[in-house]
């Protein structure tokens, strides 16, 4: 039995949606403060309960801190959410320097989201192909034009499961602790898949058995009956229960650069080329990844015989990054490591550990626990897709854009989406690594891949394949507290 | 750690005049005017802040004791080889002017004091000081830093040795650093070896210690039932002061940050009040320093191998302790080891501070409390006016990377599978 009332929680927390092929999401601002409250008050959300038959469309609706401010949400309310959220994902050279938002990917050089021009909700709408015009026009309803202001429609478009590169996509995702199974006590010894369901929806109990911080209201106030109690602190409402902060960032991503680059470096022979890219990115094309799977089972992952193959695995066995090289995309996105780098067995053996006594590797206690740095993502293709052969041939006149619009759910965006952006992505140190950071989003020229008792195999001239158009951090609210946020100000 | 009182006054002033000193905000810049920190060959680090407390007030917020108000104060402090004095010296030689300039803001400075005297008198012992790898010399750094590179354009891609040997490609490395060292491109001075003096007091310190502990054992197992009463009914009490600091303050401290891949850290707070937390706190951070010196020594500092250099210093009758640190990474991959790697280690020492998340049997809880705990260190951390980094640019792991690129280049002859190992280095 799950502790959450999936009535109250956005589906895309708990869906990806998939079979809904198509995706338009609209980012607007606020243009007549009555349309827009009367059009979210009556917005028909899609929430987590699973639905038999399952639906065909789905409506998710998210708010920028800008967007709270509109809508005349009380300001110790709104700077009751996280920090990051409050300030944005633009605007802060501190920030943009702490995700490697330089260069071409400054926020002065995107199309959406810049500090100037901040959206004020984020509304998603999910549909079959060819069936978007009705679902559209179904979910705008009359007030839509006069309620808001259409910064950007993003479209997205069907690949057949792979993103633009022409990777499998969206094979590793967190299984997330629904029921509330999970018991932390300590020190986690394995590598598990199931994670703290505090670490994804807001006012439940995350991988340090605490509470995220939140907003929380004095049940008196101005239309906080409606809202569910804190679960730590019954006394009080809480506005953030079973909502979740929503990051998004559209990634333009040059495809055919990257597979000329692979023929380029890699030699006349595609296999070479395709061999290049499998092990910047970890897995190969279709999904496999470049270690074998553990022989023990990790919880969360292996449901299937193909989640056995794809996700039943971490990088024990791989200490020298002579398989999967460490600066490869998914081995930097997911460490897969638990608390200690070496076995632990025992009480006597844990304060071994802990006092830094059994240290084997010199690569030891490098890198963090992956379980407080989880995300699920929720991210969408856009643009026409090619295939790596045609990729090959001379760019067309105005070529079309393509890309990821990413996606990405998490309950403290510094500890979760910053830190694997910042700390794992871009950084030229990850894992003892000297001066590349992540060969598909990051900004160094380098990419090495470490052999067995010889020396790396450097790529150097690396260009610049992915590119930040845009992004922004929203609040994905309950349905309760989107009711509240249309209500409050009125 | 040099400690001074500042004229009020003028601070505004003084902070114009440290920022004229750095490239980026709060990076100095190696050729500055004021202190050519580049010119030190012996410096690692560097620091100059101003020590201003936000948390005075919490002492009444606790424990309803009036506040009590220590003179600002100005805080430089440096990591180097060698001899103190002689770096004192040195700096003073090298910088006299502009060492007069930044400490005329200190009231009891007058101009034209000799400048070592005045350094040495404000001089505030470290109660314990770790260093990432005792030995490892500036001048080491330097020389394993240019090999590395060399060895790195030298290599190229890696692609035309696949079909040769390991030990005979280590070999031709060989030749090439010859070579190089022949004609002076390159240098790698021996390893020196500790003064005999050094190594006497640390000798005699790692004798004197454990024999001082077997003395009071018997005292202390007699008070230890005492003193678990005397802890427990403290930390029940002891008030949590960790409420999510003011954005601007953040942001004073996140503009310094991420310009490289190391950082700086400085924060203050004041013991909470009574005999009993103060003689604790000597006692742990003695005993620190102890593990500090003879036990921690070489790359780790229990779990965590971020930290090239970490200090803990009493200011103010004891009353007050200041924690510098030069960590690689972000603040929150910092945070994130502090809580995940070593909350025991910052429990016993910082939960004798007023406010800290309540600890549970002195080790644990505490920082395990993340939100609190990060809430904690960001609202007594300062920003650092002036910041040097000797060796920007490289971690703790490069710098042991580089130590074993070298190592293994001046041995003599390796098995295939030894000089395989060497090469995965590179």
């Amino acid at each position: 039995m799950s502790q959450v009332d999936f009535d109250d929680v956005q589906g895309l927390v708990r869906f990806g949606f998939g079979d809904m092929h198509r995706a338009y999401f609209y980012l607007v601002r606020i243009q007549d403060k009555a349309a827009a409250r009367a059009w979210l008050s009556a917005a028909h959300v899609t929430t987590a309960r699973t639905l038999k038959p399952p639906p065909e469309t789905a409506l998710q609706v998210a708010f920028t801190y800008e967007g709270l401010k509109e809508l005349d949400v009380p300001g110790e309310m709104r700077d009751a959410f996280a920090p990051e959220f409050c300030s944005g994902m633009s605007g802060d050279e501190s920030r943009s320097r702490r995700l490697g938002d330089l260069g071409t990917n400054h926020p002065d050089n995107w199309r959406w989201g810049r500090s100037d021009d901040i959206p004020h909700l984020a509304i998603m709408m999910y549909g079959e192909e060819g069936a978007m015009d009705q679902c559209e026009a179904e979910f705008k309803g009359a007030s839509w034009d006069i309620a808001f202001k259409v910064l950007e429609r993003l479209d997205t478009s069907y690949l057949g499961k792979v993103e633009p590169f022409g990777f499998v996509d969206g094979i590793s995702q967190p299984t997330v602790d629904w029921e509330g199974k999970r018991k932390i006590h300590g020190d986690q010894l394995t590598y598990s898949n199931v994670v703290a369901l505090g670490e994804f929806v807001l006012g439940y109990s995350n991988e340090y058995n605490e509470y995220t911080d939140r907003p929380l209201l004095d049940p008196s106030s101005r239309g906080a009956s409606e809202l569910l109690p804190a679960l730590d602190q019954p006394q009080k409402k809480d506005l953030a229960r079973n909502g979740t902060y929503l990051v998004m960032r559209q990634l333009e991503q040059d495809v055919r650069g990257f597979w000329q680059y692979m023929a380029d470096t890699a030699g006349k022979d595609p296999e070479d080329s395709k061999r290049l890219a499998e092990a910047m990115v970890g897995r190969t094309m279709e999904g496999a990844p470049l270690v074998p799977p553990e022989k023990y089972p990790i919880d969360g992952a292996g449901h299937d015989e193909e989640d056995r193959a794809y996700n039943q695995f971490t990088y024990d066995g791989d200490p020298d990054g002579v398989r999967c090289p460490f600066g490869a995309h998914i081995r930097r996105a997911n460490p897969r490591n638990a608390d200690f780098p070496t076995r632990v067995k025992g009480a006597i053996s844990h304060l071994i550990h802990t006092l830094g006594f059994a240290r084997k590797g010199s690569r030891d206690d490098l890198m963090s626990p992956t379980r407080f740095h989880r995300l699920i993502r929720r991210g969408r293709e856009y643009g026409p897709g090619l295939s790596p052969t045609d990729a090959l041939q001379p760019r067309t006149p105005n070529p079309r854009e393509r890309g990821l619009h990413f996606i990405c759910l998490n309950a403290n965006i510094a500890r979760q989406f910053e830190f694997v952006q910042g700390a794992w992505l871009m950084s030229t140190k990850f894992n003892g690594l000297g001066e590349e950071s992540d060969p598909m989003l990051g900004l160094t020229k380098t990419f090495s891949r470490p052999r067995e008792n010889g020396l790396r195999e450097r790529c150097n001239n690396l260009p610049q394949f992915v590119t930040v158009r845009g992004g922004a951090y929203f609040f994905l609210p309950s349905v309760r507290a989107l009711r509240y946020f249309a209500t409050v100000g009125s | 750690m040099v400690v001074a009182p500042l004229d009020v006054k003028r601070t505004d002033e003084l902070r114009s005049l440290l920022a004229t000193m750095n490239s980026a905000p709060g990076t100095a810049d190696p050729n500055n005017a004021l202190i050519p920190f580049g010119q030190l060959e012996e410096l690692h680090f560097a620091r100059i802040v101003v020590l201003e407390d936000q948390t005075l007030d919490d002492i009444t917020t606790a424990y309803g004791l009036p506040r009590r108000n220590y003179p600002l104060s100005l805080a430089f402090l440096a990591d180097f080889d060698g001899d103190a004095d002689r770096f004192r010296r040195k700096m003073v030689a090298l910088a006299g002017n502009g060492l007069q300039k930044i400490f005329s803001y200190c009231s009891d400075f007058k101009p034209g004091t000799d400048l070592v005297n005045w350094m040495k008198q404000h001089e505030h012992p470290n109660a314990t000081m770790y260093n990432n790898w005792i030995g490892r010399s500036m001048q080491q750094i330097r020389e394993e830093s240019a090999l590395s590179q060399e060895l790195e354009c030298y290599f190229g891609n890696g692609s035309q040795y696949q079909n040769t040997s390991p030990e005979e490609v280590r070999r031709g490395a060989q030749q090439f650093v010859a070579q190089k060292l022949k004609d002076g491109s390159l240098t790698l001075t021996a390893l020196g070896k500790a003064p005999l003096s050094w190594q006497l007091k640390n000798l005699a310190n790692l004798i004197f210690v454990p024999l001082v502990l077997l003395f009071f054992t018997p005292l202390f197992l007699l008070y230890l039932p005492i003193f678990v009463i005397q802890l427990r009914r403290r930390e029940k009490s002891d008030m949590e002061i960790a409420p999510r600091p003011a954005a601007a303050h953040v942001n004073s401290l996140a503009r310094l940050e991420d310009y490289g891949v190391t950082n700086q850290f400085t924060a203050m707070g004041s013991l909470k009040p009574g005999l009993f937390r103060r003689w604790l706190l000597v006692i742990l951070l003695w005993l620190i320093e102890y593990t500090t010196r003879h036990i921690y020594t070489r790359g780790h500092l229990a779990r965590v191998p971020s930290i090239h250099f970490a200090r803990w210093v009493f200011i103010d009758d004891k009353q007050r302790l200041v924690f510098c640190s030069n960590y690689d990474g972000s603040l929150e991959s910092y945070m994130d080891d502090f809580i995940n790697k070593v909350a025991f280690g910052l429990n016993v020492v910082f939960s004798n501070g007023i406010g800290y998340p309540r600890t549970n049997w002195l080790f644990f809880q505490g920082a395990k409390d993340e939100q609190k705990f990060k809430y904690f260190i960001r609202r007594h951390e300062l920003p650092t006016e002036v910041w040097y980094n000797g060796h920007a640019g490289l971690t703790n792991y490069d710098l042991l990377r580089n130590a074993r690129i070298r190592s293994g280049l001046e041995q003599g002859s390796m098995t295939n599978a030894e000089a395989g190992q060497w090469l995965e280095l590179l």
